[in-house]
């Protein structure tokens, strides 16, 4: 069977009710064994606007949105204004009948929404559930995947609503199937009966934690982290697992170091304005040797920016933030089933090294959709470093938390362990945790920590590599525009070009052995970023002595995909490091 | 065994200028903490910085010494990880009413089960000087040469009007007293604050030893019953000629900690130096 990959843009305003049509479909291409990718576009607000979502489902894996759809479902008139350009020639509209606009076109289906909502499902609401039948039935989909998938999503609501959606469905496709005269050039196949789950960044990183072991939680709601915090809080009646919203970052943030402290594997996650209000607390784990996760949802900024928009901005932010000097670890996962494992690792590191540890995403890795097959989970390995028994601890005379050793690393021993206290400082100090401002012993210490610094690099993630053997082009990327990059190369080596995305799973300690081994030989670097300033390009010159020698940038707060790369290159891109 | 004060001594400098109360507080929470029992590695002392939170650097305990002003969020985490611990946060007025002010509010309605003791000398100390939220009206400072233009807050009012589950002043001066109040709060389940007014001999010349000596007394032995909010906040407005210490409120019914709040009839610490791998394949199930 011959490949195939198909878009669906549903949109209309806030509170419509896209979100629901897109999660029936979305799950349904999922249950027939479909890959996924599907992404919202919304505004800050609660009610009105235009928002959208779109849907991409293909026969292989896909990590981006396509610029062209093949179908459109349309809740309000915005919807028709502005997306109806985005079709594919044969590409279908199905539009609400209420509303009262001209005919667009041939192929297109006026689906009286409500009333069939109404007339069968019993409510108006019920008229999402009946555009998802008509956009099922056009493009050929399975109707008892659809069925299932609908019980399934609605069972939680009770048996009479899941019921009631069904037969709305149904009155949807019915009616899809006597009414609509075009044509739509989707079969959408079957592919394969394994499940595989649907998630979005943000929850992948949430049950990527969960499975890390973590007990300890504490944030303040900021988009596009919130999905984060609100994911572990619905999980603590079934954990043993402890969740509190502070009264705002610094809190939260401080909170978490008593919990690690204390003994737990802690985090906090939060995007650029809160992360700023964190930076003080996040320097104090820099002195007392805290292991901390921190999960930086990047959206725009500067200050509130844009709340529900993408952006790739603070990756300097967060290798530079905190006062004086002190290791840590930047991890940025490309895709969900990625942000999971580094989830699951990053507690690793940071109790590891004793350091705190960043997973950096972005609004477009956040929330978006992903197929993924069912994580291992008993391949998810938890390693608290150098612990201290309680047999040890009793044996000791005294406790030294700052001990220095020779990889930088000192056993730890939690508060209330045993009989030994134990001296947390925020002052330098010395090994058994006294303050003290002993020139000789402040550079020992110094140097002691920073020796972890070298010993995190010596396992330092290496960039990864895909496309062309011996490329003349490599775009430099990390983060979700890892994928816009995996397609623009695949374009380009299908029309004959030698190109290959290098893209950064960690990007502190930097792996600049690495880079430059992957990038040397390339005629072209263009680092491609969802900023205005080139980060990372910036980070590879300082590191590496090597400049890209041109940027494809982007930070107007919407995603980039392939065709966005590649006609940035074919103009000639930017140059953003004067 | 009995637990002897001097268990919680550390060999190490004190930097605490002489005559500074300080030395008075630290001797009668030593003695407290001994005469209930409590060895140091069962305490757990989240002190701020000034010169109070170097009560983190002389106190033979679990210490976490941290960042001005965030004793309490620090304190809440440890306590919610570990209920095994005693946890006391201590630290200064410009610590706990500037830096740290709205982690106080958020840490009384929480009801977090940790003794606060502000070592309420009026002035920032450690930093040589400067006015403090407490800061009498007109004193002079390098940061108020032509006079403090504010009034001092009023630290009991502030926490009876978030009805904290426990609200009491001492003196440096009166250890008994001192004693008395702290092996309430420590054996209290729930946030215990204590506002300590404290002689700053080096930099507040206002609020001296003899001045505070002269004003304080004790409003229970004066027939204050601290189940009584509104009496309590009657009470709480007196500053000046005579200044009252003492319990200004308890919770008269016990009311439930944060701990109990956040992780249910949890009893046990949520971690030890092991932990087990949670099962999450349900919930990754919930994703099929
Ligand atoms: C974030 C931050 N700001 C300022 C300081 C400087 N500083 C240290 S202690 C202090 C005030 C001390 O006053 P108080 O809390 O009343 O304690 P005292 O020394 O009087 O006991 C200040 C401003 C600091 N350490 N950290
Ligand atoms: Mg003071």
């Amino acid at each position: 069977m011959a490949d195939h990959d198909y878009s669906v843009k549903v949109g209309g305003e806030a509170g419509q009710g896209i979100n629901t049509i897109a999660s029936i479909l979305s799950r349904s291409f999922a249950d027939q064994g479909l890959h996924l990718f599907a992404y919202q576009d919304y505004y800050s607000r609660v009610r009105g606007g235009h928002n959208f979502y779109q849907v991409r489902t293909a026969t292989y894996p896909v990590y981006t949105f396509s610029d062209n759809l093949e179908v459109l479902v349309a809740l309000d008139k915005a919807s028709l204004d502005l997306h109806a350009g985005e079709l594919n020639p044969g590409g279908v509209i199905i539009y609400d009948k209420a509303l009262e606009v001209e005919t667009p076109g041939d192929n297109a289906l006026p689906l009286p929404m409500a009333a069939l909502g109404k007339k069968h499902g019993g409510k108006e609401v019920m008229g999402n559930s009946v555009a998802a039948g008509a956009a099922w039935q056009v493009m050929d989909g399975d109707q008892t995947i659809l069925e299932q998938t609908l019980g399934r999503l609605f069972q939680k609501k009770g048996s009479a609503v899941a019921e009631a959606n069904l037969k709305a469905a149904r009155a949807g496709a019915d009616y899809a199937r006597d009414n609509f005269t075009g044509s739509c050039k989707c079969r959408l196949q079957k592919t394969s009966d394994k499940k595989s789950l649907v998630l979005t960044g943000n929850e992948a990183l949430a049950l990527g934690s969960l499975a890390a072991g973590c007990r300890f939680i504490s944030s303040y709601p900021m988009t596009p982290a919130s999905g984060v915090m609100q994911y572990m809080a619905r999980q603590t009646r079934r954990l043993p697992l402890a969740y509190e919203q502070a009264e705002d970052e610094i809190a939260a943030i401080n909170m978490s170091i008593g919990a690690a402290n204390a003994g737990a594997r802690a985090m906090v996650a939060t995007s650029g304005g809160g992360f700023s209000l964190m930076v003080e607390g996040l320097s104090l784990a820099g002195m007392n040797e805290t292991p901390l996760v921190i999960v930086l949802g990047q959206r725009p900024g500067p200050a509130t920016g844009m709340a529900t928009r993408t952006e790739q901005g603070d990756l300097l932010f967060a290798l530079h933030a905190g006062s004086g000097e002190f290791p840590r670890a930047i991890f940025a996962p490309r895709t969900a089933e990625e942000a999971f494992w580094t989830a699951a690792d990053a507690f690793n590191i940071a109790e590891r090294y004793q350091v705190p540890v960043f997973v950096m995403s972005d609004q477009h890795l956040a929330d978006a959709y992903y197929t993924v097959e069912p994580f291992k989970l008993n391949k998810v390995v938890i390693d608290r470093g150098q612990v201290i028994t309680d047999n040890e601890l009793s044996q000791m005379e005294t406790y030294n938390r700052y001990k220095i050793t020779e990889s930088g690393i000192s056993p730890r021993a939690f508060m209330g362990q045993g009989e030994k206290c134990v001296m947390v400082p925020g002052n330098e100090h010395n090994e058994s945790g006294y303050s003290t401002e002993d020139p000789v012993v402040r550079t020992r210490m110094q140097d002691k920590r920073m020796r972890k610094h070298k010993a995190m690099a010596k396992e330092v993630k290496a960039p990864d590599s895909y496309g062309a053997n011996n490329p003349d082009t490599i775009l430099l990327t990390w983060g979700s525009s890892y994928g816009a990059c995996r397609e623009a190369v695949d374009r380009a080596n299908r029309q004959g070009e030698k190109w290959q995305v290098v893209s950064f799973p960690q990007l502190w300690p930097f792996p600049a052995k690495e880079a430059m081994a992957l990038t040397g030989k390339a005629e072209r670097v263009i680092s491609v970023e969802m900023n205005s300033t080139g980060q990372l390009g910036r980070l590879l010159r300082l590191e590496t002595g090597r400049q890209p020698d041109l940027a494809v940038l982007k930070y107007d707060g919407r995603p980039m995909n392939a065709t966005y790369v590649l006609n940035q290159i074919e103009n000639g891109g930017v140059f953003p490091w004067q | 065994m009995a637990v002897e004060p001097k268990e919680y001594n550390l060999d190490r400098e004190i930097t605490w200028c002489p005559g500074c109360g300080n030395f008075a507080i630290m001797d009668t929470l030593k003695r407290t903490l001994a005469g209930l029992g409590l060895s140091p590695h069962q305490v757990l002392i989240v002190a701020g910085i000034g010169q109070a939170g170097k009560m983190g650097q002389h106190m033979k305990a679990n210490t976490l010494h941290v960042l001005h002003g965030r004793l309490l969020p620090v304190a809440t985490g440890a306590g919610l990880v570990n209920n095994r611990l005693k946890v006391l946060a201590i630290g200064g007025d410009g610590d706990g009413y500037a830096e740290g002010g709205n982690h106080l509010i958020h840490a009384a309605r929480r009801n977090i089960d940790v003794t606060y003791m502000v070592h309420n000398n009026m002035i920032y100390g450690l930093t040589k000087g400067q006015a403090s939220p407490t800061s009498t009206k007109s004193i002079k400072t390098p940061t108020t040469p032509q006079g403090n233009p504010l009034e001092g807050l009023n630290p009991i009012t502030l926490l009876l009007g978030l009805k904290a589950s426990f609200v009491a002043r001492s003196f440096a001066g009166d250890k008994e007293q001192l004693r008395a109040i702290l092996e309430k709060a420590i054996q209290k389940p729930g946030f215990a604050f204590i506002d300590i007014l404290q002689q700053c001999p080096s930099f507040n010349k206002v609020n001296t030893f003899k001045w505070f000596k002269e004003r304080v007394y004790d409003i229970n032995e004066a027939g204050h019953d601290p189940s009584d909010l509104k009496e309590a906040f009657r009470v709480a407005l007196e500053w000046g000629d005579r200044i009252p210490t003492g319990i200004f409120y308890e919770d008269p019914e016990p009311r439930p900690v944060f701990r109990e709040a956040v992780l249910g009839g949890e009893d046990k610490p949520v971690t030890t130096s092991e932990i087990n791998p949670l099962d999450i394949t349900e919930i990754m199930e919930e994703h099929l």
